[in-house]
Order: C-alpha cells, then sequence, then structure tokens
C-alpha cells in the first residue's frame, strides 16, 4: 500500500496549484503553486503553522474553496478529472461521495438540529449508495468500528449530548459512511485533551487502515502526524518546504524551517531548588452554583519558581485560577499570600494585593479592548495601581514594552495590528505594568504557533529570572511544563492527584492518572501510537 | 412571567386612565352643570371611590369575565342606555382578528418564501429588488399605502370595494372579499419586517462552520437553506413574526378608519375621546394580553426548534 511507484495508482494530483483570498479589500496569495500527489491508500500528513496555507491546500484538494478564496491557477486532478474545471454542480456529486471532510471543531461543524445518524447517513443516501436502512445499519457498525459507546443508539442523539471525543468519531464515521476514496482531515483532534486525542487518533487510524482510504492529514502538531501519516509535507507562507517519508522526516529534516519545528520540543530549563512558599492554598473547596467543582486542593507555591497547573478540561486547574484572583470566592479553605491571609473575596481585598498578582489569559484576543491603543492597555495599570500619569507613564510603557522585546512604534496601535504572539506580549506587559510578585498564566501558549510558543515560553523565562517573579502555570500542554516548570501540579475532577518538583512527578512510579496523562502526550515516534494501543490492549485484557 | 407581566400591565393601564386629563362627568354634563349634579353623576359611577378601591374592584370583576359597563349611553336626563362593555367589544374584536388572520395569511408565508429565496440568492438582482421593494411599502404610511390601493384595485380598476364594512350578519365569502383591500394594506406594511428578519437570520448562520461541513458533503444550496440553516433560524423568526401579528390586533386603527372597518382600534380610539374609561381599560387589556400570548407563543416556539432546549443531556 505505501509507496506503491505505479502512475495509475495515483489518486490526487494537484498541479501548482494557486489560490488567493480577498482581505482589506485586495486579492492575497494563500497558496503560490504547490503541488500535491495522493496514492490510494496513502495518508499525507500536511504541517506547518496557522496561516502557512494548510487547510486552504486541503480543502482546495477536494475542489472546494471557502467564500472570499478563489483558484487562479493548477488543476486538481481527481481520479483524472481536473475539479478546477468542474461547476458547483459537478462538484457536488463528488462531495459527501466520493470525498469527505472531517471538520476541526466537530461541536461546530454538527448541526446543532438534526439527529447524528441523519447527519451521519445524509450524502450516502444522498448519492443513492445505499439505501436508509442500509445506510442506517451501516453507521451503527462504523460507530461500533470507532470504539463509540452504546453504537446502535448513539445515533438518535443530538450533537449536544455527545462529548467531544465522541462527537470527532462520530463526524470519521460520517466521512467514513459513503466510503469515499479521499478524506481530507482538517486539525480534527486539535481541540481535543490529550487522554482523548489518542483514542480519536487511533480509531481514525484503524478505519482508514480497514478501508483503504486515502487521506490528508492537516495539523500543526508534530507528534500527531507523525502518528497518522505515511509522507508529510511541510508548508510554510504558502509554499512547500519540504515532503519527505514519515521517518525519513522525522530523522533527517533537511530544511532549516523544519528543524526549528522540530527544535521547540527541545526547550527545558534546570530546575530550582524550592523556596519560602508566597502562595498557600490550604484544602480549598469551590462550587459553581450547586456543582462542586475543587475539593480539598492543596497547593504550595514556592517564591521566584514556576508551578505548573496540568490537567485535562473539566479538572478544574481553570477554577484554582479564579479562586487564587479572588474572582470565584472559595466555599471552604484558606488562602495565604506570603503568610497572610488573603480575602476570599476580589472585593474585599486591598489595592496592593491585587496589585501584587497578576493574571494572563489564553485568549489574547478578548482578554484586550480592541478600541483602545497598546499605549492605554498597558497604561491602564500604570494610572490605576502606581498612580502614574503624562511623560512618565509613557516612558513606563515603552520601557515595559523594550522588555517585551517590543518598542514604542507599538505605543499607538489597536490590538488588531498586532500578531498572535505580539498581542500575548502585550498582556504580558499589560500584567508586568503592575509590577506583580505572582502571575497566573492560563494556558498562555495554547492558542499560539509552535515557533511563536517558544519566543513567548523564553520570555516568561527571561523576566522571570530578571525580576524574580513566581508563576502559577496552568496548561494541558505536558511539553510546555518541561520546558518551563520546576514544580508540577497534577489535576483530575477538581483533586490533586499528584505534586512535587518536575523531575519527580514525572518519574515513575505514577499514580494511574499521571501515568494515563503522560503516557498519552504524543511523542515524535512514528510507532508509539501503535505501541501504545498494543499496551493499553493488554493491560485492559 | 405572563400573568405577572399582565397583571403588571393591568395596573400601568388603570393608573394611565387616573392620569387622562378630563372628568367624564364633566364631559357629559357639560359647562354648565353645578358642582352637585357632577358630584352626584360621580357617585353613580363609582368614580369619587378611591383610585385603588376602583383598582381592586375592576380587576376582580375582570378576573371573573366581567370587564363593566360602558359610561356613554348615560346622560344628564337620567336614562339609563348604557352597554355592557363585553357587548361592545366582543364583536368589534371578533371583526379585528378576522382581518388580522387574513393579512396574517397572506404575510407570514409570503414572508417566509421572500426571505428564504433572498437569502438563496442573496445579492442577485432579485434579492435587490425584492428588499427595495418590501422597504418602500414600508416606509410609505399605512393610509398612504391604503389610499393608492384604493385608487388602483377600486376607483381604476374595480376589483375589490373600497368600503370594508361588515356586520355580524355578512356572509364568510363576502366578508373575505370586503376585507380584501385593508388586508393587502396590512400585508405590505408588515411584511419587510419579517422577509428581513428571515433572511438575516438564515444568512447569519451561513457563515457557520455546520454549514460549511453540509457543503461539502454535497448538500445543494437550497438544501443547506431549507435543511441546515432554517431549522437553526426559527427562533428569531419567530419573536419577529409574534411582534407583527400583534401589530395587526392592536395597531391598525389607521387602516380600520380608511376603509371604515369597525375593528376594536376605532372602537378604543372613541371611547377615549368620549372617557369611557371601561371600555378603554378592557381594550388596552385585550391588546396587552394579545402581546403577551404571541410572545409567549413565539417563546414556545424557539424552545421547541431547538433540541438543546428540548432534549437536555
Amino acid at each position: 500500500m505505501k509507496f506503491n511507484s505505479q502512475n495509475d495508482d495515483v489518486l490526487l494530483d494537484v498541479k501548482d496549484i494557486k489560490i488567493q483570498g480577498f482581505s482589506d479589500e485586495k486579492w492575497h496569495d494563500i497558496v503560490k503553486g504547490v503541488n500535491l500527489t495522493l496514492r490510494r491508500g496513502e495518508v499525507m500528513g500536511l504541517i506547518g503553522e496557522s496561516g502557512a496555507g494548510k487547510s486552504t491546500l486541503g480543502l482546495a484538494a477536494m475542489g472546494y474553496t471557502q467564500p472570499g478564496c478563489r483558484i487562479i491557477g493548477g488543476e486538481v486532478n481527481f481520479d483524472g478529472t481536473d475539479l478546477a474545471q468542474l461547476s458547483d454542480v459537478e462538484k457536488r456529486s463528488y462531495w459527501g461521495n466520493r470525498m469527505t471532510y472531517v471538520a476541526q471543531s466537530a461541536a461546530a461543524s454538527f448541526n446543532p438540529a438534526h439527529r447524528l445518524i441523519e447527519q451521519t447517513t445524509a450524502s450516502t443516501i444522498r448519492a443513492g449508495i445505499k439505501t436508509k436502512s442500509e445506510a442506517y445499519s451501516d453507521a451503527q457498525s462504523l460507530y461500533d468500528a470507532l470504539n463509540l459507546p452504546d453504537p446502535n443508539n448513539i445515533g438518535i442523539r443530538y450533537p449536544h449530548q455527545v462529548s467531544g471525543g465522541q462527537l470527532q468519531r462520530v463526524m470519521t464515521a460520517m466521512a467514513m459512511s459513503p466510503r469515499p476514496d479521499l478524506i481530507v482531515f482538517d486539525e480534527p483532534t486539535t481541540a481535543l485533551d490529550v487522554t482523548t486525542q489518542v483514542e480519536v487518533l487511533s480509531s481514525m487510524r484503524a478505519i482508514v487502515e480497514e478501508f483503504n482510504t486515502a487521506a490528508i492529514y492537516i495539523t500543526h502538531d508534530l507528534a500527531v502526524v507523525a502518528q497518522m501519516a505515511d509522507v508529510i509535507k511541510v508548508l510554510r507562507f504558502g509554499e512547500e518546504v519540504e515532503e519527505a517519508a514519515t521517518r525519513q522526516m522525522l530523522s533527517h529534516p533537511k530544511e532549516a524551517y523544519t528543524k526549528s519545528l522540530w527544535s521547540v520540543r527541545t526547550l527545558e530549563k534546570p530546575v530550582r531548588a524550592p523556596a519560602n512558599s508566597v502562595l498557600s492554598l490550604t484544602g480549598i473547596d469551590a462550587a459553581y452554583g450547586r456543582t462542586k467543582v475543587l475539593h480539598q486542593v492543596n497547593i504550595e507555591v514556592p517564591k521566584g519558581s514556576t508551578v505548573a497547573v496540568v490537567g485535562e478540561s473539566g479538572s478544574g486547574k481553570s477554577t484554582t485560577a479564579r479562586v487564587i484572583t479572588g474572582l470565584l470566592p472559595q466555599s471552604a479553605g484558606s488562602l495565604k499570600f506570603e503568610g497572610k491571609n488573603l480575602p476570599p473575596r476580589l472585593a474585599d481585598r486591598s489595592k496592593d494585593q491585587k496589585r501584587r498578582i497578576q493574571m494572563i489569559y489564553q485568549m489574547a484576543d478578548t482578554a484586550m479592548n480592541p478600541r483602545q491603543t497598546v499605549k492605554e492597555i498597558i497604561g491602564r495599570p500604570l494610572e490605576f495601581y502606581l498612580n502614574m500619569r503624562g511623560q512618565r507613564k509613557t516612558d513606563r510603557v515603552i520601557e515595559l514594552l523594550e522588555m517585551i522585546e517590543l518598542d514604542e512604534k507599538f505605543l499607538e496601535r489597536l490590538p488588531e495590528e498586532l500578531s498572535g504572539g505580539q498581542k500575548q506580549r502585550i498582556c504580558i506587559a499589560r500584567a508586568l505594568a503592575a509590577e506583580p510578585d505572582f502571575i497566573i498564566c492560563d494556558e498562555v501558549t495554547s492558542a499560539l504557533d509552535q515557533i511563536v510558543q517558544e519566543g513567548i515560553l523564553k520570555l516568561l523565562l527571561r523576566l522571570q529570572e530578571n525580576l524574580g517573579l513566581t508563576y502559577l502555570f496552568i496548561t494541558h500542554d505536558i511539553s510546555t511544563v518541561q520546558a518551563i516548570a520546576d514544580q508540577v501540579v497534577v489535576m483530575n475532577e477538581g483533586k490533586v492527584v499528584e505534586q512535587g518538583l518536575k523531575d519527580d512527578v514525572f518519574q515513575a512510579p505514577h499514580p494511574a492518572y499521571t501515568e494515563l496523562l503522560l503516557s498519552s502526550v504524543p511523542e515524535m515516534d512514528p510507532d508509539w501510537l501503535s505501541k501504545l494501543t498494543q499496551k493499553r490492549s493488554i493491560f485492559r485484557s | 412571567m405572563g400573568l405577572v407581566t399582565l397583571s403588571v400591565v393591568s395596573i400601568i393601564i388603570f393608573s394611565s386612565m387616573e392620569l387622562l386629563p378630563g372628568d367624564f362627568g364633566q364631559a357629559v354634563l357639560g359647562q354648565a352643570a353645578t358642582e352637585e349634579t357632577v358630584a352626584a353623576f360621580r357617585r353613580e359611577l363609582g368614580l369619587d371611590q378611591s383610585a385603588v378601591m376602583r383598582y381592586g374592584q375592576w380587576i376582580s370583576a375582570a378576573l371573573q369575565g366581567d370587564l363593566g359597563t360602558s359610561f356613554s349611553g348615560r346622560n344628564a336626563s337620567g336614562v339609563d342606555r348604557s352597554r355592557e362593555v363585553i357587548d361592545l367589544v366582543v364583536p368589534r374584536l371578533r371583526n379585528t382578528l378576522f382581518l388580522a388572520s387574513v393579512a396574517a395569511l397572506i404575510a407570514v408565508p409570503l414572508a417566509l418564501i421572500l426571505g428564504i429565496t433572498t437569502a438563496l440568492f442573496r445579492n442577485s438582482i432579485y434579492d435587490r429588488s425584492v428588499n427595495i421593494g418590501t422597504l418602500t411599502t414600508i416606509s410609505f404610511p399605512e393610509f398612504f399605502v391604503a389610499y393608492i390601493l384604493i385608487l388602483f384595485l377600486s376607483s381604476l380598476y374595480p376589483v375589490f370595494p373600497s368600503l370594508a364594512n361588515v356586520d355580524s350578519d355578512t356572509q364568510f365569502s363576502e366578508r373575505f372579499y370586503r376585507t380584501a383591500l385593508p388586508a393587502l394594506t396590512l400585508t405590505l406594511v408588515i411584511v419587510a419586517h419579517m422577509m428581513r428578519m428571515t433572511r438575516a437570520a438564515i444568512i447569519n448562520l451561513l457563515a457557520s462552520p455546520y454549514i460549511q461541513m453540509a457543503r461539502l458533503s454535497g448538500a445543494t444550496p437550497t438544501e443547506v437553506i431549507i435543511k441546515h440553516a432554517l431549522p437553526n433560524a426559527w427562533a428569531p423568526i419567530a419573536t419577529v413574526i409574534a411582534f407583527n401579528l400583534a401589530y395587526l390586533v392592536v395597531g391598525v386603527v389607521v387602516v380600520e378608519v380608511v376603509f371604515v372597518y369597525p375593528g376594536i382600534g376605532q372602537l378604543m380610539v372613541d371611547a377615549v375621546s368620549s372617557r369611557d374609561i371601561p371600555v378603554v381599560q378592557a381594550c388596552a387589556l385585550i391588546f396587552a394580553m394579545t402581546y403577551i400570548l404571541l410572545n409567549l407563543l413565539a417563546d414556545i416556539i424557539g424552545i421547541v426548534t431547538n433540541p438543546r432546549l428540548l432534549h437536555p443531556k
């Protein structure tokens, strides 16, 4: 199946494809002449940062362009037909029939108004491939093959009634239902937790292998693509950087850019010896309404160190941050900052207490007022906490900008004129402006590309070195923890499962949950997923 | 919730009647009446009691279906030819509801069809002309639209009668024929709002990932709109339809006047000018109920068409 050199086995042959997108009253090049050849049964991984054109290229492989985009040159030969030349009506006979699509966010990509099984089978029935009853029973066996619970009845549910990981698998069943020749997976596991991602990945891979379906797998996560793809193509700025078989690409990347993608994961910092606690949480309980989300949480944060809180969504890590900042008063337990009790409610805290604990958020986009300039955004805490005005304030803002490796050219810019990494830097400067001792970083790098991530992490480490800051770093990404943490707290279902120095936590023996979490983090080894599923299935039986 | 709103509204109605300048006794008996006569007359009508007392009496009677007795028909001579409010209001209300139903039967399907088709062919010539057309009709005052229709469909080409004077003996088909022009006027007035909301609600959803998903699974544009966008758009559309239907019941007095149609709007205006407080209150209460009921209905439609609310996790 892999690397069959016979030409008649080529399913998809994209030649010199050029795509433009319309924004700011102008047409911009998104994809600048890329070739792509895919044989039957082959899985190609497309990787690159956001803006590399990988999703656009993936969709173009189906002959589809998003509204506001157009193909201006090249061919998309699918099984001998150039899709770029077909009318929409003609292309529709391919879509949902011979080629299908699995989208990034299953939660948003299912129609909330229809039952899952109706959506799974709609295109199969429309194309006349199967009758309704055949398609329904086939969907049930696909659900079963994808390890969905209660495969015979899950289909009558609505999208909001199943979990994100399950939805993503239902979407794979939907893509598989007409038995297409080609499936385009567009970042299908990016929105999932690591432990869920493993299950979804292995069921996707199994079913693609079973039906010998060709696939294009789009992602920015190298370790994920290593598990899925036979061939990897790296894209940047709408152009191909290089293409090679997976193993070769992982062991011997040729281009400097590809190597830099690999290097992010090697960032590591020496562990600092524990000092006195600057913040301690003792027996903290917290609840949203009647739903209790934190149970007896004890966390010690040593001064000048980084404590990483890891866990999946719903584990209570962000709630812990809300308790510390006073946004959600705890229902039991105590919170001590430098040995003194911190009032549970934000309103009861003094200005100085508020100043000393700052927070940086995941979505830099929504954490800034889009109508304020950088100067106003950073200047506000200077005014509020430190009573700075006029020239003194402006000087300090410039100083802060320099600390985050930007300069005074940014003073009058609005958030929309900044890149994702720059926005997060401005948020860091805003937190620094208050001259805090303690900063809570809530998933600050998870919305960013890997190279940008590396820059932000390095900046945070440098600032800690220079200013003696203490970080509480909330993340679900284990490689980020490796990069910056001194201490690690593992949370699950509102409880602390394990905590201690990074090396101690990462070294076996672990509690069962830590083991599950750590083993679910994809590794660059292409055999990692196979080994893991094998190990887990032995463990189960 | 609806009941709480209704009782608050009833208090507002009652107190605004209190604020109305002028006095029924004075108005009927004229400037020449002595103070004693006016006082005696007021006592007879119960107007001398405190406002809270009268509100209590009114509301408890109204709850039992008794809307009181009209003030008009009484006069200084002491002959009482007054009628029960309910007898005055019910036939008028029936007429109004008939006209509203006819207008709604034309306007709602028309608005939905136009909304869906303009969403489907958005930015086409068809879309633009429908938008311009409906906006034009909504921009003119109602009486103007009414007179234009009379001019063309009654005077120049006598298709429909210009007067819509019906009474309880009028046959159904005859009634339908006579209300054609007022119903058409109302249709022209309300279609734009509903149609544009339908179009906007659908187009708003077309950027959703699940619409792209539907396209990529080979759905035709019509299928995308009818099967994938419309089911998720019912809640806002229903709200706007309810709003316009309520308008058909409570806001049509101008059209009634133009076509001399004996509806409840005219009754209320007459009652206000003659200070016939029980009738005004009854009409206002009916209007409030109409609004509340229709909005309740829209909320129910919003819930029923949303699986997230109908089928909890």
